[in-house]
């Protein structure tokens, strides 16, 4: 008993310690899309560190995150592809977008480097619906006058798991070609319509499969093309220039999106007007109860997100992600005030 | 005589029964979460089933964004890369297991033995890396371009080896399954060709029997079931195999004649599209391929105790 005893008292000792420790710094918990994890993941580092309030975010994806929101389970929902108004309003949700990220075209053909290829939105879409077949095809040789193009065959590579990078291209596509929205459609999978090609698992699935397969086209995420070194395309924008995928280009098609009136924000940022606009870009969203019974954490998953607006934007340049601009952010401070309620109908922010 | 004492005997008979008791209850326990996730299943895959009904199992449409779902693609890519693993497995293990026995000199059982069972503890991630960073290329490069050139003009076994040398499809996935089966079954036949009494063999020897005729005729036979276990044991991983087919396989819902071609099983499907996976259809479409592969692995299971049961018939009426 007393050998028990002598056991026992340092871990109810550290129990009480761990207890304490929990009590004092508040605890936010949120889940959803894997696409921003790695943002919010070095974002929570920093803020504990500053503040000491832990931020716990698992990557479950956005349907999951989407259905934890709805559950009530988490503090806040994370979603690649943003809710319509109509089923915000339903569910009783808000949503603003945290950061940006670009989708960018990656292709393997012998001797065509980074940058080099143009590609139009209606090639691009050509090519994965499969009826562009050739990488010497007349039309990607209008668009590359001067340029030696072999005769090989095109094997276009998709995601194979369903992502909000897909989301975002398919949008793209079907708002380029009526064919594609009539055919496929947008989704965070859809069924590929091109006779040959593969999908691969994750960015890096699709990243190691165009790099092997000669004369494969792919979509990944701009930090994995950037990371990889991989042969990203050109891409015509809506006002008929050609843009390279950079910061400057995503966070142009950022500023060219009409925010102020796309109720929840709901705006996918795929073929923006703007000379510099990158036209496969799009935000990644939260989602939050507009009437929440606990206003105090509520409170504290605000200021964790207004800290990141304000102090993660380095952190998530260096994982290259685009931060929203400054007038986005305004924006999302004045639906904050205007949405999110206490119990007795007091704005928390 | 020493008697033992009444109150003794009443409390061992005691500990006899609570012995049995928890005995039974660890073996129920198996019974019943195997019931309950099949419940479990059946409820979650229910509005597929009231969707689809029978019209799932030989649908190749599958398309998240019209919400019209059907298995055919991944039963039939399951089946098929669980064959060919199978076509190469069990050969190999069977010579594997015959050197270790009957004919490997008694100093290199052990490391080759050893080797096996490190194959078998190697996490399947790993195979899937493996198959797609190493396996793959050289694949593409050395071996896809041969079988075209050869196995192509073939007739009727001609179309299943062409198309273009991507290093992916149904072939790879295939091969790497067997590479992983081939462990399990190879080590389970080892340790059951190793209980055959050596009188038995020594006899056939004496007789004048080859070391072949040995194995087929009087090793084999006395083993049957545990080879037949071994065999299903690798077929169970083959089946259920998800992160390193889903690397190798090519992850499109397509029916390819070619096994050059990508293709999508049960489990890669699962792993590839549960995580995003929204609405009811969606989700419960993949619940109900999970319950189609619980489903063939019980089928597969159920056949081979038929099979063994006919085998053992026989038995008695051979002269």
């Amino acid at each position: 008993m007393k050998l028990a005893h002598r056991m026992f008292t340092p871990a109810l000792l550290a129990l009480g310690i761990c207890a304490a420790t929990t009590a004092t710094a508040a605890n936010i918990t949120g889940a959803g899309a894997t696409f921003p994890y790695p943002a919010y993941a070095k974002w929570a580092e920093a803020y504990k560190a500053k503040t000491g309030t832990s931020m716990n975010y698992q990557s479950i994806g956005s349907g999951g995150g989407i259905k934890q929101i709805k559950a009530k389970t988490v503090d806040f929902g994370a979603s690649d592809a943003p809710l319509k108004a109509e089923e915000l309003e339903k569910d009783g949700l808000v949503q603003f977008p945290t950061v940006m990220g670009g989708v960018v075209p990656v292709v393997n053909i012998e001797g065509v480097k980074p940058g080099e290829m143009k590609l139009s939105g209606t090639t691009l879409a050509d090519i994965y619906l499969g009826k562009i077949k050739k990488w010497n095809d007349p039309a990607i040789a209008e668009l590359n006058k001067g340029m030696k193009l072999p005769d090989a065959a095109i094997t276009v590579v998709n995601r194979s798991d369903g992502s909000g990078t897909t989301f975002i291209f398919t949008n793209y596509l079907s708002k380029v070609s009526q064919e594609w929205k009539d055919k496929v459609g947008n989704d965070k999978s859809v069924a590929w319509p091109a006779p040959t090609g593969a999908g691969g698992k994750g960015n890096e699935g699709v990243a190691s499969f165009v790099q092997r397969i000669k004369g494969a086209i792919g979509y990944v995420e701009y930090a994995y093309a950037k990371q990889n070194k991989m042969a990203y395309t050109l891409l015509q924008n809506r006002d008929g220039q050609f843009v390279a995928p950079e910061d400057k280009t995503f966070q142009a098609a950022a500023a060219g999106a009409d925010w102020k009136n796309a109720p929840g924000f709901y705006e996918i940022l795929t073929n923006e007007p703007g000379k510099d606009s990158w036209p496969i870009t799009g935000a990644t969203f939260i989602l939050m109860h507009k009437t929440q019974a606990n206003a105090a954490t509520a409170k504290e998953v605000l200021k964790f997100f207004d800290w990141a607006y304000k102090n993660g934007d380095k952190l998530a340049l260096e994982l290259n992600y685009v931060p929203m601009p400054d007038e986005v952010v305004a924006l999302i401070h004045a639906e904050w005030k205007e949405k999110l309620k206490d119990s007795s109908g007091k704005p928390i922010w | 005589m020493h008697t033992i004492p009444e109150g003794q005997l009443k409390r061992q008979h005691l500990y006899d029964l609570a012995f049995r008791g928890v005995t039974r209850i660890f073996a129920f326990l198996v019974l019943t979460i195997l019931i309950g996730i099949l419940i479990s299943l059946l409820i979650g895959s229910w509005p597929a089933i009231k969707a689809f009904g029978p019209g799932f199992l030989t649908s190749h449409e599958w398309n998240p964004v019209t919400k019209q779902f059907g298995a055919l693609v991944p039963i039939f890519g399951t089946l098929v890369t669980s064959f060919i693993a199978l076509l190469i497995g069990i050969p190999v293990s069977f010579g594997i297991a015959v050197f270790l026995t009957e004919l490997s000199p008694l100093w290199l059982r052990r490391p080759i033995g050893t080797a096996i069972e490190l194959l078998a503890a190697i996490p399947s991630i790993i195979y899937g890396m493996w198959g797609l960073f190493v396996f793959a290329p050289i694949f593409a490069e050395y071996i896809q371009p041969w079988m075209i050139e050869h196995l192509g003009p073939i007739w009727i076994i001609g179309p299943l080896f062409r198309g273009a040398p991507q290093g992916i499809g149904m072939l790879s996935a295939g091969i790497i399954l067997a590479i992983m089966v081939i462990p399990f079954i190879a080590s389970v036949m080892r340790d059951v060709f190793e209980v055959v009494p050596a009188m038995l063999k020594e006899s056939a020897y004496a007789v004048g029997a080859t070391t072949w005729e040995v194995v087929w005729n009087v090793v084999l036979p006395y083993t049957r079931i545990g080879v037949v276990g071994g065999i299903l044991l690798g077929l169970g991983r083959a089946l259920g195999e998800t992160m390193a087919v889903t690397f190798v396989i090519g992850n499109a819902h397509r029916l390819g004649t070619s096994l050059f071609s990508p293709g999508n099983s049960i489990a890669s499907a699962l792993a590839n599209e549960f995580t995003e996976a929204d609405g009811v259809l969606y989700t419960s479409a993949l619940i109900e391929l999970g319950l189609i592969l619980f489903l063939i692995t019980f089928i597969v299971l159920a056949l081979s105790k038929v099979l063994l049961y006919q085998l053992a018939k026989g038995e008695g009426t051979r002269t």
